[in-house]
């Protein structure tokens, strides 16, 4: 699990920001990424895996591991670590393979 | 050179192979049974490696143009497919995810249509070609086929032979039955100079020392041409680079490949490709080639819009000078023949099944006859 | 020329008047970036700094301007040093470009007017929400500041769900102020691991163990090399921070083996290793492992650089000069991106490379450019001194660097250890055979976690060095770009001939 420090540690100056994960709502902090949000929020793992549909979360945290990835406002394989939250965004587990949308 | 004098590490082996790509492994794995030790020379893992670098087409419609004895050719191959793949999946247990549904040459506009219909019905009117069933679809045809078909293809030439295969898969199971049987698989053994003993035999110099053999199969795909001169045949290569981009995996969706954009069986895509003079430079790829491959891809399905491209390749087609295969036993130098094609995957098949047997036996069959490089001094007389 | 000829000529005309042209593009936040689009701009070059994260700082400067975590004493004095490298840049002039990853580098044609040739470079620009966009742009010379990424670090169970990079850890500390909690393992080696151990304590975060796996005969190999370190900055800062660490966190040393079990939710639940003859297990929710950092090469080998294998880090550089040129004319590599020497260092060799290029443009002539960069040499060499001693004793052990069995080496395509080893065994000369056979280094991360695994397997089956055995062969896109945004670039005339072949 992870959780946010607290303040006095911390300075909470950035605006709360409110996501959808999964169907489920999620307050997170202005400047987060996806992936962080998903870890303070007790989320470890966000997709299964194209070649095993093992279940895999963010690794690197960098944007050179391309484990974290999800569906972001319905597109597919999305690295969770590069996007920064937005207001109403939805976020979704990536399962297995991406579609193409025909 | 000085190493015709090393003195080899191997007893003299009934058939060398100098190369091991898809033509020179499907020939060797074809020589097994009949002959009893062969050895399969390769270079290092940088070289000019044509076996990585294609699309894993099994494809007849577009071949033969100009020699319709080179269509009656790869339709026996196509043909033959079925029974090597399973022969490699029961021997191996490596399924080559061999797919023969059908394929499509996609047309955008009443040019292209009529360009592609006249080409097809010429070549197929060619003295050689056995004729075969193909058909012109419309939009609406080819859409059934693919679906998402992008409304900028309104029409496609289809035919049921042709498919796709694994070419990495493929390579990888002639490979390990290698391993599995008696065929020696030596990497780093690029070829320097090859001699011809009084008694026959060939002595290949290599940097890892010399290897001796009854009989040579030169499958060396560019290397052909300076390989072919050291047994007294001359044969022009005109390597041709072909760039091609790969897609992320998705899910399964396309099950007619098209020539130009395919799905394998592992969910990447494949978008190719283009005909380049590029010399030997296939470690670059050019964003205006890039560019015109994925504008060409997205017309013809605008779905792959947001899927990412994750490689791009650039690779060198192993071409004779007028694009057609080269099969021959050298007259000068008896026992050694050559290998050479660009379709090392659609004509595996009958590289393993039916040229390896002539080679076998120590002569190729006159149908063959088209495909030596004697069609090159007509030319130049 | 017929009409449709002149109006492409035309049509290429105006978007190469369309295209930005810089003198010098520098790729890469951190502080050799930073530095160097700095110092180039003062320089008077006309300059871009372009980068794939919203904000400056590379990863060790991640978030130094943003960052939630404001009580200084937490990420500690190195960090906040970051601060000072965004305001001049900030001043500078120079362009800067963020949320935009390069993902190809070309030669240009020489351009009329005798004009040197130079480079087009494609990236692509994501901001939140919309389609990511192509962009190309022109520039005489660039300089590589990518820096480091995390070593492989192959054990059995590294790809479950709760075992991250101690980098990551350090990320999401940085950018969000997020910690672990829970029972919490840090695992290996390095320097960065007993950072974010120092960090984390400072935050008030309780950690259940360190697992060191730095090998005990590392101290002895590391001695020659001791005295040099005790004349290093690294000397004092490391002191205080290894006592302060060990005083708070129960350290087993001499880890020789390490795995990670999944629990009935199929994500981390276990811990087990072996020390010194024993094999222990625990119980816990996180997993972080470090066994140091190694160059990023992906841009520097995909656009043609010459590299060499590094035997002290068991990894591959891009060979550069003292100046960070490379073997390509008008590209240099500054920073961790051309060897790991950390984030002070890569300042001053961001500086350096920069004074090389003024002059090399003919900006500055070689006498003021040898003027301009002898401070920052001579604060290089203070920079450096002590770090062999740190390279060698925490060099990785073998067993960390050439895994077996069912141990996943390839993440994206879970091609397994015994897989490379046996394709090795049957005579597979190399990683680009390897990747023909086993896919492994064909998924999105590009090899970025396999490369340097894929060399030492077949290095170890072979019994070949590594630099023989090579690595993979990069092509662009050195990032995964959608096709739509390819499909935007511009066509040539001859570009179209190659491809579309119907003829009548």
């Amino acid at each position: 699990m992870f959780r946010r420090l607290d303040a006095p540690v911390v300075q909470a100056a950035g605006r709360t920001v409110r996501v959808i994960v999964d169907g489920v709502a999620l307050e997170c902090r202005e400047g987060d990424s996806v992936a962080a949000a998903l870890f303070a929020a007790g989320v470890q793992a966000c997709r299964d895996t194209a070649v095993s549909g093992a279940a895999r979360g963010p690794f690197c945290m960098m944007g050179v591991c391309y484990d974290c990835l999800v569906r972001i406002d319905g597109r597919p394989n999305q690295q969770a670590c590069m996007t920064p939250v937005r207001d109403g965004m939805t976020v979704q587990r990536q399962l297995g393979a991406r579609e193409v949308a025909v | 050179m000085g190493n015709a004098s090393t003195p080899s590490q191997h007893p003299t082996f009934d058939v060398a192979v100098v190369g091991g790509g898809l033509v020179g492994s499907a020939v060797a794995y074809g020589l097994r049974g009949s002959v009893s030790s062969i050895a399969v020379l390769d270079e290092g893992d940088v070289a000019l490696r044509a076996s990585r670098g294609n699309f894993g087409l099994v494809w007849l419609q577009s071949k033969g143009y100009g020699m319709g004895a080179y269509s009656r050719w790869t339709l026996g191959s196509v043909r033959l497919w079925p029974q090597l793949a399973a022969k490699l999946l029961a021997e191996t247990g490596i399924d080559v995810a061999l797919e023969q549904k059908g394929g499509l040459t996609p047309l955008m506009g009443d040019y292209e249509i009529e360009a592609r219909l006249a080409w097809v019905n010429k070549l197929m009117s060619q003295p050689g070609v056995e004729p075969y069933e193909w058909k012109l679809l419309d939009h609406h045809q080819a859409a059934s086929l693919v679906p998402g078909l992008g409304p900028d293809v309104t029409g496609a030439i289809w035919t049921p032979h042709d498919g796709i295969v694994n070419p990495l898969k493929l390579l990888r199971a002639f490979h390990v039955a290698f391993s599995q049987s008696d065929v020696r698989y030596l990497p780093h053994h690029g070829v320097t100079a090859i001699t011809q003993l009084s008694d026959g035999d060939f002595v290949l110099d290599t940097p890892k020392g010399s290897v001796r053999a009854r009989k040579i199969v030169l499958a060396a795909g560019l290397r052909n041409g300076e390989l072919g001169r050291m047994v007294g045949t001359h044969l022009p290569m005109a390597p041709q680079r072909g760039q091609i981009l790969v897609l992320e995996r998705t899910r399964r969706l396309l099950d007619t490949p098209m020539v130009t954009l395919r799905q394998n069986d592992e969910g990447s895509w494949l978008v190719g490709d283009s005909q380049e003079d590029a010399g030997y430079a296939d470690h670059v790829t050019t964003l205006p080639i890039l560019a015109t491959l994925a504008d060409r891809a997205v017309r013809t399905l605008p779905a792959l819009r947001e899927v990412r491209a994750v490689r791009a390749w650039s690779a060198l087609r192993v071409r004779a000078q007028d694009g057609f295969p080269v099969y021959e036993q050298s007259a000068s130098h008896p026992g050694a023949f050559l290998v050479t094609c660009h379709s090392g995957v659609t004509l595996a098949a009958t590289h393993a099944m039916t040229l390896a047997p002539m080679i076998a036996a120590g002569a190729l069959a006159p149908e063959l006859d088209t495909f030596s490089t004697r069609r090159f001094h007509v030319q130049k007389t | 020329m017929n009409d449709m000829a002149s109006d492409m000529a035309s049509d290429m005309a105006s978007i190469s008047a369309e295209i930005p042209q810089y003198d010098l593009l520098v790729v890469g936040a951190g502080p050799a970036g930073l530095a160097a689009a700095t110092r180039a701009a003062g320089l008077g070059l006309v300059t871009a700094l372009i980068d794939e994260q919203p904000a400056p700082g590379g990863q060790i400067y991640r978030a130094v301007g943003s960052t939630p975590v404001q009580d200084r004493n937490i990420l500690g004095a190195d960090y906040w040093h970051g601060l000072e490298l965004l305001e001049p840049f900030a001043r500078s002039g120079a362009r800067y470009l963020s949320s935009a990853t390069v993902w190809s580098i070309n030669r240009r044609e020489p351009q009329a007017g005798g004009q040197p040739a130079g480079f087009e470079v494609a990236y692509s620009v994501s901001k939140g929400g919309e389609e990511p966009q192509a962009s190309l742009l022109h520039c005489r010379h660039i300089i590589l500041a990518t820096g480091a990424q995390e070593r492989p670090f192959p054990i059995p169970g590294w790809t479950l769900p709760g075992v991250i990079t101690a980098g990551a850890g350090q990320i999401l500390l940085k950018t969000s102020g997020v910690v672990p909690e829970g029972r919490t393992v840090l695992a290996g080696g390095g320097p960065l691991l007993y950072l974010l151990a120092y960090q984390y304590l400072n935050a008030g975060v309780k950690l259940d163990a360190i697992l060191e796996t730095t090998a005990s005969s590392q101290w002895l190999q590391a001695l020659p090399h001791a005295w040099s370190f005790l004349r290093s900055p690294y000397l004092g800062k490391g002191l205080t921070l290894m006592r302060a660490v060990r005083n708070a966190v129960p350290i087993v040393s001499g880890v020789t083996a390490l795995e990670a079990l999944a629990g009935a939710n199929g994500q981390l639940a276990e811990v087990r290793y072996t020390a010194g003859g024993q094999s222990r297990s625990m119980a816990v929710d996180q997993l972080l492992l470090h066994q140091g950092v190694v160059p990023n090469t992906n841009l520097s080998r995909a656009v043609g650089a010459e590299h060499a294998w590094n035997d002290l880090q068991d990894c591959w550089e891009p060979v550069v000069d003292a100046w960070g040129a490379t073997s390509v004319p008008q590209l240099s590599i500054a920073g961790d991106g051309a060897g790991i020497a950390g984030a002070m260092a890569a300042e001053h060799r961001g500086r350096i490379a920069a004074v090389h290029v003024a002059a090399a443009l003919g900006r500055i002539d070689t006498a003021a450019r040898d003027r301009e960069a002898a401070p920052h040499q001579a604060a290089l060499a203070r920079a450096t001194r002590g770090r062999e001693f740190l390279e060698v004793l925490y060099r990785p052990a073998t067993q960390f660097r050439r895994p077996v069995g069912d141990t996943i080496v390839c993440r994206c395509e879970e091609a397994t250890a015994e897989q490379v080893r046996h394709a090795a065994r049957i005579g597979c000369q190399g990683p680009n055979q390897m990747k023909a056979f086993l896919r492994c280094g064909m998924g999105p991360c590009q090899g970025r976690f396999c490369g340097l695994t894929v060399t030492e397997l077949i290095a170890d089956e072979q019994q070949r060095h590594p630099r023989d055995v090579g690595y993979y062969r990069l092509r662009f896109p050195t990032k995964p770009v959608t096709l739509g945004e390819i499909a935007t670039l511009p066509q040539t005339p001859a570009s179209r001939e190659a491809v579309v072949r119907f003829k009548k």
